[in-house]
């Protein structure tokens, strides 16, 4: 499937209002160089055939589609799985790590930094680091830290150097500040690789079509799976990248519901959630106009979740504009259900899903009845739970 | 020219008030920030600061209340992330701001070109718009980043702490001179700028001095009259001159 970025949907850098780029001065020419870059690559045909190359060779795509039968049985629809939780390093996040690896040493920079939640990101980031012999540094939330330990200690293997983020709400959040606080410092030698649609122009864009392989693999699988489209497209949301990914294959399917599902948390009228789509405002933050979490004063809420990927007050402004134009529809799912659909998931179809992708499965089992047995519903399994087993187990217990 | 930053609502709300009469002595222009959950341009100092004010319960409102209140002699320029301005809106702050008696606006992550309309609001306002320069921006956007800027440019130059004086001084000279190719306005570099000294050598080059970080560390770790102290040692050094 010779591979090419989807149709560019933002104008001047934005999606409908949202997106732009709301950053310090000192950033603006690290950002025009980028974008000049990657404008020019967009059409260079070289470019992505040694992405689409190392995707294969690095990452093992493209990824399975698979049937999930026993879940199927359940929900009373066809149930197909996009496992992007058996790329290498066990989630979507590679396919982005890789492409903006590649940018980097178009531009003749050797340092690498990142920011990260869960630490998909940022071991995502460290292997492509380790593959291509760059400096990388990733900045992860002092809470992240402590309940994604494993990630933590797979990303110092990799030789990639963690440095502990003790300011704000020690999450996601305040690590991106501080990823962005470096490459100020730092900006002529170093490349940030953002690992969501978030940030100033022309991240979204950027992140987008690396990841949108999911979405053209995931689509071509499905005609020849079923001889026609899914009904549904049901994806994540914390700031949305493999949400992004997915849909970008369908956003022209207009028969084709898409689904967006967002960390109800505690439950959002306890106002600890990371729902930012269904209870944000628009707001500016990390550079770019999107819906958010906020107070009155138009300071930044802090967001919960118990996962960790989703825990952002922020998202991704193609998906404040997707929202907007109604294209796709965004529901919350709170931490209790995605514990659930956890373990459903591991006992029903043998997968231990990512708590952020047990979101998305607990919107499904939650919506059962909503469509006939012949209809399917594509899930993106954006990755693996091997990282949250061990903060499962000290919330939950040994399972019965 | 000598331009104190402080933050509103720092140490505490009482002691930002006495703070800002206090640097209000020295100041030509003063520089007040208004605190935000996420100051990704901004170092430790400034942060901590940030987050102690919001602690304090300060706000957009709150700080030009405090403005308002501390009926200052120098002109006051507000130095904010956009979103808390965007959440109370552009013109109602444009408005409420002028009453308070701020005379100009920087708004830390709005680069030239990034929303014209806001940037147009702003020049039809009666506060200044007040532009950053940054050591990396570049020759072909100079003109671009200081277009429709008011009052005095900001030149952020990145001097390190260690090396001979004399190059830092030709590094700088050669950021200004770059500044004055394409502007008539008045210059004031912020730097981390934290002894008369360094002062002394940044306004022999420059319009003005901001003095930030080290200020609103001394008012943090020593109170207020160690900030005014401070400020006066500032003040000498500019003035013997």
């Amino acid at each position: 499937m010779p591979h090419a970025p989807p149709r560019e949907t933002a104008v001047d850098g934005r999606f409908g209002p949202y997106g732009g780029r709301y950053v310090p001065e000192t950033l603006v020419a690290a950002l025009d160089d980028l974008s000049a870059l990657y404008d020019a690559v967009r059409g260079d045909a070289a470019f992505w055939e040694e992405y689409e190359t190392l995707l294969r060779d690095v990452v093992g795509r493209p990824s399975r589609l698979s049937e999930a039968p026993r879940l199927s049985d359940l929900v009373g629809a066809r149930v197909l799985l996009k496992r992007e939780d058996l790329n290498h390093t066990g989630a979507h996040k590679i396919n982005n790590a890789i492409g903006q690896a590649l940018l980097a040493r178009r531009m003749g920079k050797r340092r690498i930094i990142a920011e990260t939640g869960a630490g998909q990101h940022g071991v995502a980031t460290a292997t492509v680091c380790a593959r291509f012999d760059l400096e990388c540094v990733v900045y992860m939330g002092e809470a992240d830290v402590a309940r994604q330990a494993l990630n933590v200690y797979r990303m110092r293997l990799l030789g990639a150097t963690v440095v502990p983020v003790s300011s704000g709400t020690r999450t996601l959040k305040d690590a991106t500040n501080e990823a962005l606080r470096d490459w100020v410092t730092n900006v002529p030698t170093t490349h940030y690789i953002i690992g969501s649609v978030v940030g100033p122009d022309p991240f979204p864009r950027m992140v987008r079509d690396f990841q949108s392989v999911i979405g053209r693999e995931a689509r071509a699988q499905v005609l020849e799976r079923i001889g026609g489209l899914p009904h549904t497209v049901v994806a994540c949301v914390g700031g949305g990248s493999n949400a992004i990914g997915m849909f970008s294959g369908f956003l022209n399917d207009d028969a084709v519901a898409l689904v967006g599902v967002e960390a109800a948390g505690e439950g959002i009228a306890t106002g600890r959630h990371s729902a930012t789509l269904s209870a944000g405002t628009p707001g500016v933050l990390h550079g770019s106009l999107s819906y958010l979490l906020q107070d009155a004063d138009g300071q930044v809420l802090p967001a919960h979740s118990i996962s960790a990927g989703l825990d952002y007050p922020g998202v991704g402004p193609e998906h404040s504009w997707l929202r907007d134009e109604g294209r796709v529809t965004y529901h919350a799912v709170d931490d209790g259900e995605a514990l659930a659909a956890f373990q459903l998931m591991a006992r029903l179809e043998g997968i231990i899903p990512a708590l952020e992708t047990a979101h998305a499965i607990a919107w499904i089992t939650r919506s059962r009845g909503r469509w006939s047995r012949d209809q399917a519903v594509l899930l993106c399994l954006s990755g693996r739970g091997d990282k949250d087993v061990a903060h499962v187990a000290a919330t939950i217990g040994t399972p019965s | 020219m000598l331009v104190p930053y402080l933050t509103a609502g720092f140490p505490t709300i009482a002691d930002s008030r006495a703070a800002l009469r206090v640097a209000d002595e020295y100041a030509d222009i003063l520089e007040v920030g208004v605190p935000f959950s996420d100051p990704l341009a901004d170092g430790p100092t400034i942060q901590a600061s940030s987050f102690r004010a919001l602690t304090n319960g300060m706000t957009l409102a709150g700080t030009l209340a405090l403005i308002a209140d501390s009926q200052l002699r120098a002109p006051v320029v507000l130095f904010t992330y956009f979103n808390p301005v965007l959440r109370y809106g552009v013109d109602r702050l444009l408005r409420d701001a002028a009453s308070a008696g701020v005379a100009g606006l920087l708004l830390t992550d709005l680069p030239s070109g990034a929303d014209p309309a806001v940037e147009a609001a702003v020049q039809a306002s009666a506060l200044d718009l007040i532009r950053l320069v940054a050591p990396t921006t570049r020759r072909d956007r100079m003109q671009r980043a200081v277009a429709g800027a008011e009052g005095f440019l900001y030149l952020i130059a990145r001097l390190g702490v260690t090396g001979a004086s004399a190059t830092v001084a030709t590094e700088l000279a050669a950021s200004i001179a770059r500044v004055r190719d394409v502007s008539p306005l008045p210059i004031a570099v912020g730097f981390g700028v934290s002894t008369p000294a360094q002062a002394r050598t940044v306004a022999d080059l420059a319009d003005g001095v901001v003095i930030g970080s080290a200020l609103v560390d001394v008012l943090g770790r020593e109170g207020v009259p160690a900030a005014g102290r401070f400020l006066a040692r500032i003040r000498a050094a500019l003035d013997e001159r």
